[in-house]
């Protein structure tokens, strides 16, 4: 108080701090929680809702719950009330179905291999800083070859029948397929619906169009039935290959609509000026266009990529057993029924993980690309 | 000297006029019967202009008369649809090997900059020799700092575009098309969307290019570097130059009435 009220020459205030209650922890309190009376209404009712949801939820989750026994019965058993909480016991018993589906155990190391050279995949792709990227990104391109003969076999692997896979495999194969191709086709469509050739032009838009009128659910129907008309009969079409086919197809046309927005976003400056530096059409739009475009769609594209990831699940539809799918088919076994929370909860887990990793990763881009100001 | 406003541009210019300089015979760009629409909109009208190499010309005249147009189909940025464009001995057709080599030997330097926001200026400028010129990265990046070194600005070149104030955008927009090593330089208004005290260090910049004798045709309304610097002023309106003549004399003498109404609008605010 003493201080401001003091008053100084002209040119000759000093810099002082900031009213203690302004600033920091105080500071934050006053001006987020409690600065107008409807906020301090909202700031309670807050409280009192997490207060209520959030301790019960975790005695059901962690305090109460089970970790091993052999059914049901047993793990309500140990329990202080039947179903009082979870019986972690059923999860940790399917565990290896949730992952593998029917693959056959003595060879699941390949899909564990192919997990590991996955992850590798994916790190030069997402960390610009990585020694020697460029090795890294020719590697990533070859992966999913890779990855696909490790999964199905054959040139000296046990060949595996593809209505094996299941689970979280089955998930992360359509999921990781579905968007590493996605977005190149994406970014083609999108080109080619601006193309000034209309012959190139109508056959992008008819394409987007059609499939992106068309439910998912629908395409994946027509993949399973509909395929076999128009291919020769006798040819072998592997069902999973087809549904990798249409829910690519599928996000791709998701993706070269939002793409087109962000190319709508780019200054007409910006093509004439690298025009006028004498690039061609590919340098310009992959050195100039497409890196301001694909950075302007990053929220889109995730958006897409999410959406994409958690549609993989309508693939129970048509028979395929996804983690929802071997949920279900483990929820009949009698010795386990009853146990749909634990399950779904599980399921649940797994995709906002992914889900929420990728959100989290477009908002470190979108930092890490920002040069604006 | 002629009595009109020479804000921005050096005392020293005006008084030591570089417009001595030689202008060889060889013709750096030729124009003729050059007619263009847009739509049925006809824009530019029975366009004839020679320039030779060395030259420095000047186009002025109000909104709306097709300066833009006409330098920017130049380097093919607008199709001209009748007559002939001829570019240091290349005519400019819808072949596009043709568009792409007279693109590479003649720089542009735009009202509005279009610098790349995501590419910092030391990249702005390699990025063409490199991947035009084809040339080793090392390399294009010590042609690329000479360059901002000769704008005054190479301490800029690891910022980005988007941190730099716009006279200094403009320089490393100048930086970047001489990268490029052109023989001919086009400038579109090139300080209209600055402040006052930023024009100056823009024009200086000019200046200096035009003394080291390249050919450059200038769309401004900066009359003082016109007098300074410019072989020829060009004044166009409705698609058409109507007049043309040796600054001095476009000054203190324009033939037509539109000429001598346009000056005055000009000169008078
Ligand atoms: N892409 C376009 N389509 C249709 N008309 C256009 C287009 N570009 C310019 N014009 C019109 O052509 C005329 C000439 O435009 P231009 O940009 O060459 O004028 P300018 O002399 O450069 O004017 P300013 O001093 O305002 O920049 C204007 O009437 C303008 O409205
Ligand atoms: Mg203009």
């Amino acid at each position: 108080m003493s201080d401001t009220a003091k008053t100084y020459k002209i040119g000759q205030h000093p810099d002082l701090p900031p009213p203690r209650t302004e600033v920091g922890v105080l500071g934050w309190f006053k001006h987020k929680l409690f600065s107008t009376p409807l906020n301090i209404a909202l700031t309670l009712l807050a409280a009192w809702f997490l207060w209520s949801v959030i301790p019960p939820l975790f005695e059901w989750i962690v305090l109460d719950s089970v970790w091993t026994a052999e059914s049901r019965k047993e793990c309500w058993g140990k329990m202080e009330v039947p179903e009082g909480g979870a019986c972690w016991a059923f999860i940790k018993d399917r565990l290896e179905l949730f992952i593998y589906g029917f693959y056959p155990a003595p060879q699941r190391w390949r899909v564990n291999l192919s997990f590991v050279l996955l992850i590798m995949a994916i790190v030069p792709v997402l960390y610009d800083k990585m020694l020697a990227r460029k090795f890294g990104l020719w590697y990533s391109v070859a992966f999913p070859f890779i990855a696909g003969w490790l999964l199905v076999g054959g040139f000296g692997l046990t060949p595996v029948e593809t209505d094996q896979f299941g689970g979280i495999m089955l998930t992360l194969i359509i999921g990781v397929t579905g968007i590493s191709f996605s977005l190149p086709i994406g970014v083609l469509l999108a080109l080619g619906r601006r193309s000034k050739m209309p012959v190139l032009r109508i056959v992008c838009v008819m394409f987007i169009e059609f499939i992106r009128g068309v439910p998912l659910i629908a395409l994946l129907f027509i993949a399973s039935t509909m395929l076999n008309y128009f291919l020769p009969p006798g040819t072998v079409f592997d069902l999973l290959l087809r549904v990798l086919i249409m829910v690519t197809l599928f996000s791709s046309a998701y993706i070269a609509e939002v793409v087109r927005g962000g190319l709508q976003a780019i200054p007409n400056g910006q093509f004439e000026a690298a025009d006028s530096l004498g690039l061609t059409y590919v340098k310009a739009h992959l050195l100039i266009i497409l890196p301001q475009a694909l950075k302007i769609s990053i929220p889109g594209i995730v958006n897409t990529f999410i959406g994409l990831f958690k549609d993989t699940t309508l693939v129970l539809i048509i028979g395929m057993l996804d983690p929802l799918g071997i949920g279900r088919a483990s929820l009949a076994d009698a010795v386990w029924a009853g146990l749909a929370r634990e399950v779904y909860l599980f399921i649940a887990l797994f995709f906002f993980i992914c889900c929420f990793s990728m959100s989290r990763y477009s908002l470190y881009l979108e930092r890490k690309l920002h040069t604006g100001h | 000297m002629p009595t009109i406003a020479t804000d921005g541009i050096a005392e020293d210019k005006i008084r030591h006029p570089t417009k001595k300089l030689t202008i060889s015979e060889e013709v750096a760009i030729e124009m003729v019967a050059v007619h263009k629409w847009y739509g049925e909109f006809h824009v530019l009208k029975d366009i004839n202009l020679t320039v030779n190499a060395g030259e420095r010309i000047v186009i002025c005249g109000p909104s709306g008369s097709g300066k833009s147009t006409l330098i920017r189909c130049i380097n093919r940025l607008e199709e001209h649809q009748k007559g002939k464009i001829v570019v240091d001995g290349v005519e400019l057709t819808s072949n596009l090997k043709n568009v792409e080599i007279i693109r590479s030997e003649v720089g542009i330097v735009f009202q509005q900059f279009n610098l790349f926001p995501h590419l910092t200026v030391l990249e702005n400028c390699s990025l063409a020799p490199i991947w035009v010129r084809k040339m080793r990265k090392a390399e294009a990046e010590e042609i690329a700092m000479k360059y901002l070194e000769r704008v005054r600005i190479p301490e800029q070149a690891a910022k980005y575009p988007g941190q730099l104030s716009g006279g200094q955008q403009q320089r490393v927009a100048i930086a970047r098309s001489l990268c490029m090593n052109p023989r001919i330089m086009l400038f579109d208004e090139p300080t209209s969307a600055l402040d006052p005290e930023m024009i100056k260090e823009v024009l200086d910049v000019m200046v200096e290019l035009a003394e080291s004798g390249m050919t450059m045709l200038c769309v401004t309304h900066e009359m003082g570097f016109a007098t300074a610097v410019a072989n020829r002023v060009i004044f166009m309106d409705f698609g058409e130059i109507i007049e043309q003549n040796e600054p001095h004399n476009f000054f203190n003498n324009p033939q037509s009435e539109r000429t001598k109404l346009f000056l005055s609008q000009i000169l008078h605010h």
